[in-house]
C-alpha cells in the first residue's frame, strides 16, 4: 500500500488523458479502447493470479461468458436469438434496432454479462478452487479450452462461424467512440474498485492464502469462500469487459475472441507478470507496454506474432519473473515506504526481493 | 445423443469396434504420460510443451514420408531428433526453472509450447498431414470390427518403447541415475552423480518419448499445428489418475483414457470430443480433490 502524498495530480492527469487521447489521435481510438480492457484483463488477473497467488490461465471463460450473454440479451430482447444466427450471412429479414432498442439492449445486456460471468464464477470456483497450485492452473487451462469447444459446437449462439452484434442504428452512426469512453470508464472504475478492495482486510486474507495457504486455514480463514470471492469480483468486470469487447470487435468467434485462450488469455497473464505480480500499479502498466509493443512490432512480424508472442513470455517468465513493480522496489526500496536502515526493516527488503 | 446411446446398446459390436479402436490410441497416450511423469518425477516440472513435441515427432514422419521413405524409420529418426531438440531446450530454458517454482515452470514451457506451435505452424501450414504407412485394414466379425494393421503397429511399437524405457530406467546407469536424481537429487549430487546432466538426459529422453509417439501418431492418425494442447492435458490427467512412479496406472489410465474418448466421441458427435477431453481433466481434477479433501478433514 503506497500512501504518496501527489496521487491526485498524477490522477487527473491520467483522466485527462484518457478523456482526450480519442480526440487527439482519433487514428488510435481502437487499439487504445482494447489497451483500457487489457488494464482490467490484468488488474482482475492479479487479484487472483498476483494477490491470491492462484495462477489462472482460464479467466478467458468470464470473458467470454460475458460477451455471449451481453449479446445474446442485446438480440434477445427483441427477436429470437436463433432466427437472428440463422440469418447471418444474407437472409430474407434484416434486424434492425432503432437507438432506444439498442442502449436498451446495451444496459441490460452489460449487467447480464457481469452478473452470469460472476455466477459462472461462483460455481466453477466452488468446484476448482480447492485446488492447491499447479492442479488449479492447469484445470483452469482444461476449463477455458473447454469452454470454447462447447461454444463452438454450440448452434443457437452461432456455433463455429461466430455471432455478430447488433448493428448500432444508422441514425446515431459510428459508436466506436462511444465504447471508447465505456472502455475508459470500466478501467477506472475497476482500478479503484480493486484499489479500495486492497485497503480492505480481504486484501489481508487472500495474501495470506498466497503465502500460507494451510497457515491462514489454521488461523480460522475460510479459504475456499475468500477464494471464490476474489475469483467471482475478478470475473465480475471480466464480464462487462467482455460486452464491450464483443461491441468494439463487432463480431464474436467462439475461439478467437470469446474464449480467447490463446490471445486474451494468455496475455492477461503475461502484461499481470511483465509490470510485476502482486501490485497495484504492475498490471497497469504491463498493460501499457504489452499493449505498446503488440502495436508497434505486429505489422513488422506478419506471420510470426505469435512466435514473438511465446519468445516473450519465455524470457520474461525466466529472467523477470519479478516484474518492472518488482525490480523497482528491489532498486528503490524507498519509493516503497520501506526504510533500509535498521534490521527489521531489512527483513521487508529482503521478504519482498525473495517474492 | 440418446440415439447413439440406444446404437451402442442394440449394437454391441459396434461398442467392441470402439473400445478396441480406443485402446489401441490409448497406448500412445499412455507412452507420452509416462515420459511426462518422468520429467515431473525427476524434475519436479510439468511439461506442458508435452503435446507439441508429439507433433513436432509426427511431422517427422510426415516429411520423411513425403520423400517416399517410409514412415517406420521416422520413428527412430524422429526419436533421435527430438532428443536433441529437448537437450538443446534443457540447456538454454529448462536449466534455468529446474528449482523455480511451479508456475514459472508451467508459464515457461507454456511458452515454449506456444513457440513450437506457431513455428509448425508457419514452416509445415495449417493442414492436418499424415504420413502413409500403406498398410491394410483387419477385419473380426464378419468384418463389423474394423482395426487398421498401423494402429495394431502403432500399439505394439508403443508397447516396445514402454517395455524398453522402463528396462532402461532399471537396468542401465543412466537410468539409475535418473532414478536416483527424483529420490534425491542433493543426496545424489553428494555420491558423484551430474544432476545437471541427469536433468538433461530426462527432458531429452521425455521429449523423444514423445517423438516417437508423435511418428506413430502421424502414421496412424493426423497431425495438425495446433493439436498438441489436448496431448498435454491427455498426459497431464493419465499422471494425474495413475500417480507417480505407478507404470501400471498409467498404462490402464492410457488405454481407459483412449477407450472412453472413442466412445465420447461416438455418442456426442465427434466435435465434442476435444470438450469432451477437456472437461474430462477438469472432472478427474474435482473428483482427486474431493478425495483429498475427506482425507484431511481434521483442517475443515
Amino acid at each position: 500500500m503506497s500512501k504518496s502524498r501527489r496521487p491526485l495530480l498524477g490522477h487527473l492527469a491520467i483522466l485527462a488523458i484518457g478523456i482526450a487521447a480519442p480526440l487527439v489521435f482519433p487514428a488510435w481510438q481502437s487499439q487504445m479502447a482494447e489497451l483500457w480492457l487489457f488494464i482490467v484483463f490484468a488488474l482482475t488477473w492479479d487479484l487472483v493470479g498476483g494477490q491470491m497467488g492462484y495462477n489462472s490461465f482460464g479467466n478467458v471463460v468470464f470473458l467470454g461468458v460475458g460477451m455471449y450473454a451481453c449479446v445474446v440479451t442485446q438480440v434477445g430482447l427483441f427477436y429470437q436469438v436463433s432466427a437472428y444466427n440463422d440469418a447471418r450471412g444474407g437472409g430474407a429479414t434484416i434486424f434492425t434496432f432503432d437507438p432506444r432498442q439498442y442502449f436498451e439492449g446495451l444496459a441490460i445486456g452489460l449487467p447480464v454479462g457481469a452478473v452470469l460471468a460472476a455466477l459462472t464464477a461462483a460455481f466453477l470456483g466452488s468446484l476448482v478452487l480447492g485446488m492447491r497450485g499447479h492442479y488449479f492452473a492447469i484445470c483452469t487451462l482444461g476449463l477455458g479450452v473447454a469452454a470454447g469447444e462447447l461454444a463452438n459446437g454450440w448452434e443457437w449462439i452461432g456455433a463455429g462461424s461466430g455471432m455478430v452484434p447488433p448493428n448500432p442504428p444508422g441514425a446515431i452512426g459510428d459508436l466506436s467512440r462511444f465504447y471508447y469512453y465505456l472502455a475508459f470508464a470500466l478501467a477506472i472504475v475497476t482500478f479503484l474498485g480493486l484499489r479500495w478492495l486492497y485497503t480492505t482486510r480481504f486484501r489481508f486474507a487472500i495474501n495470506a492464502i498466497r503465502d500460507n495457504e494451510d497457515k491462514a486455514e489454521a488461523m480460522g480463514l475460510r479459504t475456499t469462500q475468500i477464494k471464490t470471492t476474489a475469483w467471482v469480483i475478478a470475473a465480475f468486470f471480466l464480464g462487462i469487459a467482455g460486452g464491450i469487447l464483443g461491441n468494439l470487435k463487432r463480431f464474436i468467434d467462439p475461439i478467437d475472441t470469446a474464449f480467447a485462450g490463446a490471445t486474451f488469455g494468455v496475455w492477461m497473464v503475461l502484461m499481470a507478470v511483465l509490470g510485476g505480480k502482486g501490485t497495484l500499479w504492475g498490471p497497469v502498466i504491463g498493460a501499457i507496454l504489452f499493449q505498446v509493443f503488440k502495436e508497434a512490432s505486429w505489422t513488422y512480424l506478419l506471420g510470426w506474432q505469435r512466435v514473438a508472442l511465446g519468445l516473450l513470455i519465455v524470457l520474461i517468465v525466466v529472467f523477470f519473473p519479478q516484474g518492472i513493480m518488482g525490480f523497482l522496489r528491489e532498486r528503490f526500496p524507498a519509493w516503497f515506504g520501506h526504510r533500509v536502515e535498521g534490521v527489521k526493516d531489512m527483513d521487508a527488503v529482503e521478504e519482498t526481493k525473495a517474492r | 445423443m440418446l440415439d447413439n446411446i440406444e446404437i451402442l446398446v442394440q449394437a454391441p459390436v459396434i461398442t467392441l469396434d470402439l473400445v478396441l479402436n480406443g485402446l489401441l490410441l490409448g497406448a500412445i497416450f499412455a507412452l507420452a504420460a509416462y515420459g511426462m511423469a518422468l520429467v515431473w518425477g525427476v524434475m519436479n516440472i510439468i511439461n506442458i510443451a508435452q503435446g507439441e513435441f508429439v507433433i513436432l515427432g509426427g511431422y517427422v514422419a510426415v516429411v520423411m514420408a513425403a520423400y517416399g521413405i517410409h514412415p517406420l524409420i521416422a520413428v527412430p529418426v524422429a526419436a533421435l531428433l527430438l532428443y536433441a531438440i529437448g537437450w538443446a531446450l534443457y540447456r538454454t530454458v529448462i536449466f534455468r526453472i529446474v528449482d523455480r517454482d511451479l508456475f514459472t515452470s508451467i508459464l515457461a514451457t507454456f511458452g515454449i509450447s506456444i513457440v513450437l506451435q506457431q513455428l509448425m505452424n508457419t514452416i509445415f501450414g495449417g493442414n492436418v498431414r499424415i504420413a502413409d504407412a500403406g498398410l491394410g485394414t483387419v477385419f473380426l466379425m464378419n468384418g463389423m470390427v474394423s482395426l487398421a494393421q498401423v494402429k495394431l503397429l502403432a500399439f505394439a511399437l508403443a508397447a516396445v518403447l514402454g517395455s524398453t524405457l522402463v528396462v532402461f530406467l532399471k537396468r542401465s546407469r543412466l537410468g539409475q541415475a535418473i532414478r536416483a536424481t527424483a529420490q534425491h537429487p542433493r543426496a545424489a549430487r553428494v555420491l558423484g552423480i551430474d544432476t545437471d546432466r541427469v536433468y538433461a538426459a530426462t527432458y531429452g529422453l521425455n521429449a523423444a518419448i514423445c517423438g516417437a509417439c508423435g511418428a506413430l501418431v502421424a502414421m496412424a492418425y493426423t497431425v495438425h499445428p495446433y493439436i498438441g494442447l489436448p496431448y498435454t492435458i491427455r498426459s497431464f490427467m493419465i499422471v494425474v489418475v495413475a500417480g507417480l512412479g505407478n507404470l501400471a496406472g498409467v498404462i490402464a489410465a492410457g488405454l481407459g483414457l483412449g477407450a472412453a474418448e472413442n466412445v465420447a466421441g461416438f455418442v456426442f458427435g465427434t466435435q465434442y470430443q476435444l470438450a469432451f477431453v477437456f472437461l474430462l481433466l477438469v472432472v478427474v481434477l474435482v473428483w482427486r480433490n474431493r478425495r483429498l479433501a475427506r482425507k484431511r478433514g481434521y483442517l475443515k
